[in-house]
């Protein structure tokens, strides 16, 4: 260990004159040392980044003018999000009705409620996500729901623009439940 | 009766071995630590499932920041690249950038946030005046004049036979339009896959995703 045996074992013998030096001890406290040690310890813990960030895809639609080349949503296996301000989050199924009645509000936690209920419902090949993401909503918001398309296995899902009638609709909700 | 003799023991330990521990631990932990670059630009991410780290080959990065203002910059290995996207925006727009301002985007690190118009006098500052320089963004909210688009474009020439890796990193708090505006650029350029870079997060319990997981462990989630 970090001590040294510092007894002169059988040493020559001083003269009765000769004052015995004292003897010091080898050992060092060595608690400020663990002291040092740990703190930068902590120091290194806390500023390594353990998670490197990761990557999602996004595949995008070619845009196409021919409405033939589309591909035709079958309305009623759609479920249409929309995205607001304040991660405001609203939608539909099916298409918006005349009169917006089944148009309702929801949050980024209750979606998935949503997603999950309207998948188990639909035929899985008509079932489609529209995803609207209004001029207010945050590029979070955009990946949030991105995220919930991966976490729910919804395999197809599109962005589109929103439509006016939607953004007024939005809206008039968001005014309302203030 | 004899009486036990309790021997008295000193109450101080030997640091020496939990010393030992410790630096064992540091030096652990300063050989592991890979510091954080510091990025030129303060951007946080979103958190998303996906578990595919980011390759860092070929990097063509666009950034968003918070207040919506799009930067591109491209990895610092590839020069030849660097070299051929600023020539061919100088050529095309007839900025007729000098050597030097060409050089200043050479720099490691280097990003370009303007729009065509100050980027002769952007690339003219000192890499201190760079820091305080507040870039008004490239412009790509507006549909007739998206410069990303143009941006977009050089950097797919000037990549061309290589495969690049077009990797969008966006605020938290950017605004749904300039993300659109970008995607747009991408779209007029036929590029129809990107990678968003993403924190990780773990994937809720009890979802479809989750289960999947489940069943094969170890195979990386991503949204493809």
């Amino acid at each position: 260990m970090a001590e040294m045996d510092t007894s002169s074992g059988g040493g020559h013998k001083k003269g009765p004159g000769v004052k015995k030096g004292k003897k010091l001890s080898t050992r060092v406290d060595l608690t400020p040392m663990v002291d040092l040690g740990f703190l930068l310890i902590t120091f290194f813990i806390f500023t390594t980044t353990m998670s490197e960030p990761t990557a999602m895809r996004l595949f995008l639609p070619k845009d196409t003018e021919k409405p033939e080349d589309q591909n035709k949503v079958k309305s009623s296996g759609a479920l249409t999000i929309m995205l607001g301000k304040d991660n405001g989050v609203f939608y539909y199924e099916g298409e918006l009705l005349p009169d917006g009645s089944n148009f309702k509000s929801s949050g980024f936690k209750d979606i998935r409620q949503e997603i999950i209920t309207k998948k188990k419902s639909t035929n899985p090949e008509d079932f489609v996500v529209v995803i609207k993401a209004g001029p207010e909503s945050t590029y979070k918001n955009t990946v949030d729901i991105l995220d919930e398309m991966a976490i729910n296995e919804v395999k197809r899902y599109a962005l589109v623009d929103i439509v006016d009638v939607e953004l007024q609709l939005m809206k008039a909700t968001e005014n309302a439940g203030k | 009766m004899p009486r036990v003799k309790v021997p008295r023991k000193s109450t101080s330990v030997d640091m020496t071995a939990m010393c030992d521990v410790a630096f064992l631990l540091l030096s652990f932990f300063i050989l592991t630590t890979k510091f954080k670059a510091s990025d030129a630009l303060a951007v946080t991410t979103p958190k998303s499932v996906s578990t595919k780290v980011v390759d860092n080959k070929n990097v063509v990065l666009i950034t968003m920041d918070k207040e919506g203002k799009a930067y591109i910059s491209l990895g610092d290995e590839d020069k030849d690249e660097k070299e051929a996207v600023i020539d061919l925006i100088d050529q095309w727009k007839g900025l007729s950038l000098t050597a030097a301002e060409k050089k200043s985007w050479l720099a490691p690190s280097s990003y370009i946030g303007v729009p065509f118009s100050q980027l002769k006098s952007f690339l003219q500052l000192t890499p201190d005046q760079v820091k305080n320089f507040k870039s008004p963004g490239i412009p790509v909210t507006d549909t007739a004049n998206n410069e990303m688009e143009m941006w977009v474009r050089a950097v797919q020439s000037a990549y061309q036979g290589k495969k690049m890796n077009l990797l969008l990193k966006g605020d938290n708090d950017a605004k749904y339009p300039v993300f659109k505006g970008i995607m747009t650029a991408l779209k007029k350029n036929e590029i129809f896959k990107f990678s968003m870079v993403t924190d990780p997060q773990g994937v809720p319990e009890g979802t479809d995703l989750w289960k999947t997981n489940q069943r094969n462990p170890g195979k990386a989630t991503d949204a493809e």
